[in-house]
């Protein structure tokens, strides 16, 4: 399922970030890990239930200034649907 | 030791005793008494020094991980550590206070288990009443922000319930499920004519949990583990021997799996003597097995052995008398006729055993 631009996702009950002194960041979740880096840990480090996925996507374009701005927001659809799949976030 | 990877889960088998007598209990045969347990301080030392190695995640588990009185101290160790904290649990010993108390002090996920959808099937595998007090217990975690799995152990005596398991799980929600066939270990293997499903139940209970899967998308992960002697090919088994994993008993034994000590001839170390990143790294159990070089034919030149890592060492024994050998479930080993007779016999026309003349071993509860 993919999230509305208004939606604001948030991290799943049991799932949490590892700590910021851990080599690697990472999505920790029952059974299960996920590695993030680069676009991803910048995608569910705003995954707080505040910010919006319109908000979300207008940083990325900020971030990833190069990127085409219409690409970024499907790409970040795409990830939130599959985390989502995953039940890593609510939204 | 650069071939040797981080392990990523620890699994804290905090204790041996027990409220409960399941018939397929994952505990060894040999149970550990109370006064061998390790003390809270060497508990809380392993915590840190599996955090340092990189270890990710603590599984609680036992016996039952709440019947050791400091459980709300070791969870708290282990978050404190860094790790993210499993409970894995019957919920017998659970009351609201004390989930509270565990979730103050940070467990991250429960994991509660069923033995069926009924009264009188958990009754009959567990030797005890447990049904209606996990329902409450079901209804107390509704009320903290934690991750929650239920956990039904699924064999030929309660596949006819999955329905009602199923409403179980369209009424609470819960973020996971996972049914989990029998593993063939220990109190499994002993009990196993009275647990091994039949084809036709298997093959219901595949097609009812792809629908299921499907109906609960985005609300519950549906996790659906079979029954391996069907497989064709073997389960990654602990993802691997000493790759993934590291098992401390209760008495602080360190294993690269459950069954692990059911293979003569392995001698294993113990964290009272030696460091995490010791054991990791030099145990000779943990090396035994790690990696490509001890594998026979047909595993040695199978281009599957780098997903399968030749299936469960422990299995490869009690059905094949060699730990070395091809996991005897996968259809390319040379020993897959001894799996094809067992289930050859569980499906021959047989008068079904009347409830009373089941003779089940129920697991004891040590002192």
């Amino acid at each position: 399922m993919k999230p509305d631009l208004d939606a604001t996702p948030r991290l799943a009950a049991g799932v949490r970030l590892n700590e910021k002194t851990q080599q690697h960041r990472m999505l920790l979740m029952p059974e299960r890990v996920l590695r993030l880096n680069g676009p991803s840990l910048e995608i569910v480090l705003r995954c707080d239930g505040k910010n919006t996925v319109r908000q979300i996507a207008e940083e990325l374009h900020k971030l990833y200034s190069t990127a085409e701005p219409q690409r970024i927001t499907e790409d970040l659809v795409g990830y939130l649907a599959v985390l989502h799949k995953k039940r890593a976030i609510d939204f | 030791m650069s071939s040797t990877s981080t392990p990523l889960a620890l699994i804290a088998e905090l204790t041996h005793r027990c409220p409960l007598h399941c018939v397929y209990c994952s505990n060894p045969l040999e149970l550990a008494k109370r006064k061998v347990e390790l003390p809270t301080e060497t508990w809380v030392r392993i915590f840190h020094e599996a955090a340092t190695i990189g270890v990710l995640q603590a599984d609680f588990t036992g016996g039952e991980p709440l019947a050791r009185n400091d459980i709300v101290e070791l969870v708290r160790a282990a978050r404190k550590a860094g790790l993210y904290v499993s409970l894995i649990t019957s919920g017998l010993p659970l009351d609201e206070g004390k989930l509270a108390a565990l979730v103050e002090a940070g467990v991250d996920h429960v994991q509660l288990s069923f033995q069926g959808a009924s009264e009188e099937t958990g009754r009959e595998i567990s030797g005890t009443s447990t049904h209606p007090h996990k329902l409450r217990v079901l209804t107390w975690l509704k009320q903290h922000r934690i991750g929650v799995t239920l956990n039904f152990v699924i064999h030929r005596q309660n596949i006819n319930e999955l329905e009602g398991m199923l409403e179980l799980v369209e009424e609470h929600q819960p973020g996971c499920v996972e049914f989990a066939s029998v593993q063939y270990y220990g109190w499994g293997f002993t009990n196993r004519a009275g647990l091994l499903p039949t084809r036709e139940q298997l093959d219901y209970c595949i097609a009812t949990l792809k629908s299921a899967e499907a109906a609960f998308e985005g609300k519950t992960r549906v996790v659906f583990v079979v029954p391996d002697y069907y497989a064709k090919f073997p389960k990654a088994c602990v993802g691997g021997w000493g790759r993934q994993l590291m098992l401390i008993s209760p008495d602080g034994t360190a294993l690269p799996c459950h069954a692990a000590m059911v293979i003569p001839g392995l001698s294993f170390d113990n964290v009272k003597e030696k460091s995490l990143r010791e054991i990791w790294e030099t145990s000779s159990a943990f090396r035994k097995f790690r990696g490509e070089d001890w594998m026979e034919e047909p595993c040695k030149s199978c281009d599957h052995r780098h997903q399968d890592f030749a299936g469960c060492r422990c299995q490869a024994f009690l059905l094949a008398g060699n730990p070395a050998a091809t996991d005897p479930v996968c259809s390319l080993a040379p020993t897959r006729s001894n799996v094809d007779a067992i289930l050859a016999d569980i499906h021959r026309p047989v008068s079904p055993i009347p409830e009373e003349k089941r003779q089940w071993v129920y697991r004891p509860n040590p002192a």
